[in-house]
């Protein structure tokens, strides 16, 4: 069985479930308890929960990231909110020197189950520090899993895995996700495997490998084509971004022999980049066009909403993208 | 704050055997530093090493009023912290010679030395990267409901760092039961502090997060344990960090091989007579006779040779291990990290060329 309800409500529902499940779970982070976050993604926390467990925090960011890895070595799965993901800018040490090479640089002594949760995403006019999508900078850093939910199944399956991970993950919710709706099993039980894409829509004609906010915006793009001009597009949620499932990457590649990749991070040094080397390194003879890579162009996310729609995809450039790449062996 | 910079009084006679316990962990700390160096020299150690000659009063006292439950974080100068929390010998050398036998299995070295067998959360290679990693232990010890503390070893440098005053102020209003131990051995690398901070007393800097501190005699093994059994008991009953400055002093370079051009033979000479060892022992006076003294370096001395024999005769790591241990589920090529662990050996594995089991010794 499966109920709608929204992202937000998603998130609740895993926090809750493995803060039940698990009394070494607990949270920190700058306005979650008494404000209930400011995207209202951690109200009621504290009342079943208490404010031992659901923790306000001074704005000290390198504080919070560098105590979270600390209970984590002690033995707690702390999950930190970084109130944005821009934010995390002001803990880089903490994740990148700490978290991320304690277990490999101790020789395994330990683990860090660190949860790092992390607003993201253009919206709204929030701005060039409050609108990037960062995942890139961490696929790159070896010792940290990427995760990035595209809708409320994925936000409640990925979640509860990230907290169950012993490896540290960041979670990055895009911000103009949380209202969204979705269908979510009921099951506690339900988790979506780390390191694992899903197919979210078949056809032959080509693919559309994305992840997050975008995927949205692939599905759009790919029900457009199949309607209108009867091209049928495969969209690939890839849901991890660090392990980065390959093999249904090369799946997509064989099944449909034209690919787009598409995220709403800046496409320079993005990990479409990386997925489309991989592409040509691996897949070069089942391809019949290169592959089109898009995302944000390599400017800072700008204020007036008629210069922040203008610079990073959406449906209609990703499904201009598949069409050229049709067009172009037909 | 307070100050407790106290003259070397004769001891107490229920005094005599924590002395003695201070001095034996400071001759080893001592051995364990001075063998370190020469094997470097020798160029037997890979990387960078950094000794604590002359600040073994602080590890041994702080370490001395700990529990083996109680979290410590160090710094890149951490043998002596690492020895006093304590770990083996063999394990730490092993680790220094980047061998398979070594207690991170040749993947730390000397600025990541680690036992978590013992509470020790590692030495840093980040200078104040100890901060966030105390103050969640000791969050978790909280949240735990357990009664361990957990203690940050910096030096003056790290308090000009950001993390040094967020994590202070986290540790005071959350009332987390750390303490922060500075070792004020006034230079941060190579530079005086008198360049870098306009105060004389670091601690000033803990009441302007409501931290009660202490200044203490760095050299003083026993003043440093009390002042730190102290701040363990406060930490225990509930009542938040202590801040405990130490006046010390380096004696040898920032790093082995430093060509020390910041400071004058002069100054180093004039600290001769702070030796912590020396000033313990003459504390002891007759109660510690000449041939205990010369025993107590003679077991330390064994128990080095012990360690540099079990280092030279481990095996370096095998070369799969590179691509291996950052992940949980790395080392099962049925997950993704492990198909991935895969993947990136068969890459290399072409082109694996012998290492010379030694490093060149060369400094940074």
């Amino acid at each position: 069985m499966a109920r709608t309800i929204s992202f937000t409500e998603a998130t609740l529902e895993a926090m809750r479930e493995e803060m039940r499940r698990d009394p070494m779970v607990f949270l920190m982070g700058e306005d979650i308890a008494k404000q209930g976050g400011i995207f209202g993604q951690f109200k009621g926390l504290p009342d079943e929960f208490g404010i031992e467990r659901v923790r306000d925090t001074p704005i000290s960011e390198a504080a919070l990231v560098g105590a979270g890895v600390g209970a984590a070595l002690a033995g707690m799965r702390p999950v930190v909110d970084m109130h944005f993901a821009d934010f995390i800018t002001c803990s880089m040490d903490e994740l990148v020197n700490q978290a991320a090479k304690l277990r490999y640089m101790f020789g395994e002594q330990c683990t860090v189950p660190l949860t790092l949760r992390a607003p993201d995403g253009i919206t709204k006019s929030a701005g060039a520090q409050h609108s990037q999508s960062l995942e890139n900078w961490f696929v790159h850093t070896p010792g940290l899993e990427v995760v990035i939910p595209a809708n409320a199944r994925d936000a409640k399956g990925l979640l509860k895995s990230a907290i169950r991970s012993n490896n540290p993950t960041l979670y990055f919710e895009h911000k103009a996700l949380f209202p969204r709706k979705g269908e979510v099993p009921d099951d506690e039980d339900f988790l979506i495997p780390i390191g694992k894409a899903e197919t979210m829509r078949e056809g032959g004609d080509a693919a559309i490998i994305t992840y997050g906010i975008t995927v949205g915006r692939a599905l759009e793009a790919a029900e457009t084509l199949e309607r209108d001009e009867r091209i049928a597009v495969r969209v690939v949620n890839l849901r991890s971004v660090w392990p980065l499932d390959y093999a249904a990457i090369a799946d997509a590649v064989a099944a449909t022999h034209r690919v787009v990749v598409a995220h709403e991070a800046v496409r320079v040094g993005g990990v479409g980049g990386e997925i489309a080397a991989f592409i040509a390194e691996h897949c070069f003879d089942d391809l019949d066009a290169p592959v089109i890579r898009l995302g944000a162009a390599h400017v800072p996310v700008p204020f007036a909403p008629v210069l922040q729609e203008a610079m990073y995809p959406k449906a209609p450039a990703i499904a201009a993208a598949c069409r050229d790449l049709v067009r172009k062996v037909r | 704050m307070t100050h407790t910079l106290t003259p070397d009084a004769p001891l107490a006679d229920s005094e005599i055997s924590l002395a003695r316990a201070l001095l034996q962990m400071m001759i080893r700390v001592r051995v364990l530093e001075e063998g370190i160096e020469r094997h470097f020299l020798a160029g037997e150690i890979p990387g960078f090493a950094h000794l604590s000659i002359g600040q073994e009063a602080v590890a041994a006292g702080v370490c001395a009023a700990l529990r083996r439950d109680d979290y410590i974080a160090s710094t890149h100068r951490g043998h002596g912290h690492t020895l006093a929390k304590g770990t083996a010998m063999r394990a730490m050398v092993a680790e220094l010679f980047a061998r398979a036998d070594g207690m991170c299995r040749g993947k730390g070295g000397s600025m990541h030395i680690a036992d978590f067998s013992i509470g020790m959360l590692g030495a840093n290679g980040v200078v104040a990267g100890g901060f966030g990693l105390v103050a969640g232990a000791a969050l978790a010890a909280r949240l735990r409901k357990t009664d361990q503390v957990a203690v940050c070893f910096f030096g003056d440098g790290a308090t000009n760092r950001g993390p040094f005053h967020e994590n202070l102020n986290l540790a005071a209003i959350w009332n987390l039961p750390a303490l922060f131990v500075l070792e004020n051995n006034h230079y941060a690398s190579t530079t005086e502090t008198s360049e870098t901070m306009k105060i004389e007393d670091v601690a000033i800097r803990a009441d302007g997060y409501g931290i009660p501190s202490q200044i203490v005699d760095g050299f003083d093994a026993l003043a440093v344990y009390y002042a730190a059994g102290e701040a363990v008991e406060r930490a225990r009953r509930g009542e938040g960090p202590t801040f405990i400055e130490c006046k010390t002093y380096r004696v040898r370079g920032h790093y082995i091989g430093d060509p020390e051009r910041y400071r004058t033979k002069g100054e180093v000479e004039a600290h001769k007579s702070d030796d912590p060892i020396v000033r313990l022992q003459a504390r002891l006076g007759p109660t510690l006779s000449q041939q205990e003294f010369e025993e107590l370096w003679g077991t330390a001395k064994s128990e080095f040779a012990d360690a540099l024999a079990f280092a030279r005769a481990s095996a370096q790591p095998e070369t799969g291990e590179a691509f291996r241990g950052a992940y949980e589920g790395d080392r099962d090529p049925e997950t993704p990290h492990g198909a991935f662990a895969v993947r990136e050996e068969a890459a290399f594995a072409p082109f694996f060329t012998e290492v010379p089991s030694a490093g060149t010794g060369s400094a940074h």
